[in-house]
């Protein structure tokens, strides 16, 4: 059974389409990188399918609130501890309780240090540990490894497969081998094509 | 969207100057004036409540660019519109928040430059009211002006340009309240027409502030 | 019969444009200068005002095309809000900065008159004082659209602040009137109290006004043509990044 599935979907960035008919469905446990170029549209797949903005044409078809985004930012806020920061979305998903989530990213010794004194991959984690506190079942992650090293990508690969055996799914814009059962989609081939690509809103005026 | 003000709030502390900026300026202004005007009592006195509602407003004006801008450089405001809270209540809570920070230290602070610039007696109590009444329009008016600006290169300066003149009516009724108060006149319209816009402006820049910010994330 | 909004299709509008606008433009010219002619020269002075009543062929059209032209944005905005026509929000955008120099040409010929009349350039008279307002509004609107880089993000915010703004400058309009009343003399040009100005002072009024709402017709479609065509060359470099 699908959790996330996209019919025929178009998205465009600025006002031009970059991506047309794409198909593609996630059941639970599944998880689906997206590879392609650099500029491809992935991140404004992703955006699309968080609800950012909308799709040009065609359809995404999802629970609603079964999404949880993670962006190339991390949303944290370096004033406040990194337990602090992992409270205040836990809350603001309705869900208490944010040790499983340190524990998942080997986080606990730094709990209490302000997320302004983390380094760069330590912040990273922080950052995916907030997906664990969403209590949302479909991941839409974008670069999620960024700045990793090896250790902390392992505990990544780890939180997924977590994840999936509880029934999540994720889709995943990636250029690393997690080590996971996954499923491949190139965008490449559904690079929209300028000249016959429809519904873009800029088209009427050419 | 207690645990979205609350946040604000400690954020606001954590930052430090979150409480002071505003008054620190607002006592600044105030100070200026009357080296500008010269120290004559009469004249400070009658235009006094001029100078604190223009500081006031002007002090609010300072912090606003802040209320959104943070979050969305650093991610949060992409993961806000995507988390189980809808966009008009996290306007809604970022505006109280900055009202908490900002406009009611305004309030409490006033009475004291009042006294540096002879306001009348009389006077006083309508300046307490209408800041009180005034400025939470003075945040979520800012609000809004913060969301239309948020993501430009150089918003502050932009927003002070969209913000400052949405701010005129409240203005007028706020200042012409505590002149009519000080010379002992009628002062219900004026008051009932700023409290009128205020109430106003909570009800509805919140959807279009949260409008402002689909439309700028998209 | 087709529906109106086929003429908002941005390719109708260049065609039905190209063939309107030179009939509206000259129609304007000959107006406006018929006006101003006859008003200025062909008109008797004021027993009380003497010549200088005579910028009033400028001043009131040029008032009344300021006000008029936020009403045209205003209702431009909701078109594209709600039906998402480009052509209307880019007619919007380019009212804009015909309205700003409307409102400018309003309170300059307005202190000109005043200072004769009121020995004053300049008075906080609470319409003086809403034009000014009116004038940071289109500012503001005009800064806002240089702001964003988006095209349909400008369209989308600029739409959204002349809502509120519309909202905020009715508002202030209220608020002035309270703040001071003023020494303006009452409305002299409206079509149900033309009795405050005698005949020859009327009719050459009307042709003024006429020329000038045509002037801002035509401005504004010629205006709107450049915004259309520059929306189309930025369509296409858009395009052409994207293949490259």
């Amino acid at each position: 059974m699908s959790i996330l599935s996209v019919t025929d979907l178009s998205v465009a960035r600025g006002g031009v389409p970059v991506l047309e008919g794409l198909n593609f469905s996630v059941a639970s446990g599944q998880v689906l990188i997206l590879r392609g170029p650099n500029g491809a549209g992935k991140t404004t797949l992703l955006r699309t399918l968080a609800g950012l903005q909308p799709a040009l044409a065609g359809q995404v078809i999802c629970a609603p609130d079964a999404v949880a985004y993670g962006a190339h930012a991390d949303g944290l806020k370096s004033t406040l501890t990194a337990a602090e920061n992992l409270t205040f979305w836990a809350g603001v998903y309705g869900q208490s309780g944010i040790d499983a989530a340190l524990t998942a990213f080997d986080l606990n010794p730094l709990a209490d240090r302000p997320a302004g004194n983390l380094s760069a991959g330590q912040k990273r984690r922080l950052g995916l540990a907030r997906l664990l506190v969403t209590g949302r079942p479909v991941w839409v992650l974008d670069e999620p490894t960024v700045s990793l090293d090896t250790a902390s990508v392992a505990l990544f690969a780890a939180a997924v497969q977590a994840h999936l055996e509880t029934g999540g799914a994720m889709i995943v814009a990636t250029h690393i081998d997690l080590g996971l059962q996954a499923q491949v989609l190139d965008v490449t081939p559904f690079r929209a094509d300028p000249k016959t690509a429809t519904g873009a809103f800029d088209e009427a005026f050419l | 969207m207690i645990r979205l003000l609350l946040r604000d709030l400690t954020l606001a502390l954590r930052a430090g100057g979150g409480f002071g900026l505003g008054l620190g300026f607002f006592l600044i202004l105030v100070t200026l004036v009357p080296f500008g005007v010269g120290p004559n009592s009469e004249r400070l006195a009658a235009i006094a409540p001029g100078i604190l509602w223009v500081g006031a407003l002007l002090a609010c004006l300072l912090s606003l660019d802040r209320i959104f801008a943070l979050d969305y450089e650093d991610g949060s405001l992409d993961l806000l519109a995507t988390a189980p809270v809808p966009l008009e209540g996290l306007v809604a809570m970022k505006a109280l928040a900055h009202w908490i920070t900002t406009g009611l230290p305004l309030v409490i602070a006033a009475p004291f430059l009042g006294v540096l610039l002879h306001l009348d007696t009389d006077a006083y109590r309508w300046l307490i009211i209408t800041l009180l009444i005034g400025t939470p329009a003075l945040s979520i008016i800012g609000a809004f002006g913060a969301a239309i600006t948020v993501g430009l290169k150089r918003g502050g300066l932009l927003m002070s340009l969209l913000v400052l003149p949405l701010y005129i009516p409240t203005l007028i009724f706020g200042a012409e309240v505590v002149r009519r108060g000080a010379r002992g006149f009628e002062v219900t319209t004026p008051l009932l027409m700023q409290a009128g816009i205020t109430a106003g402006a909570i009800a509805m820049l919140p959807f279009a502030a949260a409008a402002a910010i689909r439309i700028a994330l998209r | 019969m087709a529906s109106i909004w086929e003429w908002a299709n941005p390719r109708k509008f260049m065609a039905w444009t190209d063939k309107a606008l030179p009939v509206i433009a000259v129609a304007a010219a000959v107006l406006f200068v018929a006006g101003l002619v006859w008003g200025f020269f062909f008109v008797p002075d004021d027993y009380r005002q003497g010549a200088t009543v005579k910028i009033f062929y400028i001043h009131v059209p040029s008032a009344m095309i300021a006000i008029n032209a936020w009403l045209m944005m205003l209702v431009a905005s909701l078109i594209w809000l709600v039906r998402r026509h480009h052509v209307s929000v880019l007619a919007a955008k380019a009212a804009a900065p015909i309205g700003l120099v409307m409102t400018l040409i309003a309170l300059a010929s307005g202190a000109i008159w005043g200072k004769p009349m009121w020995g004053t350039y300049w008075e906080w008279d609470p319409r003086l004082t809403s034009f000014l307002i009116l004038f940071l509004f289109y500012a503001g609107y005009l800064a806002l659209w240089e702001a964003i880089e988006d095209p349909d993000t400008a369209a989308d915010l600029t739409s959204v602040l002349c809502l509120v703004g519309s909202v905020f400058a009715v508002l202030s309009r209220y608020a002035v009137n309270f703040w001071n009343q003023g020494l303006h003399q009452g409305a002299s040009l409206s079509l149900d109290k033309q009795e405050n100005v005698a005949d020859v002072f009327w009719y050459p009024a009307l042709v003024s006004l006429a020329g000038f709402v045509l002037l801002f017709i035509a401005l504004v479609l010629l205006r709107t043509r450049t915004e259309v065509r520059a929306r189309r060359l930025h369509a296409i470099e858009m395009r052409e990044r994207v293949q490259g």
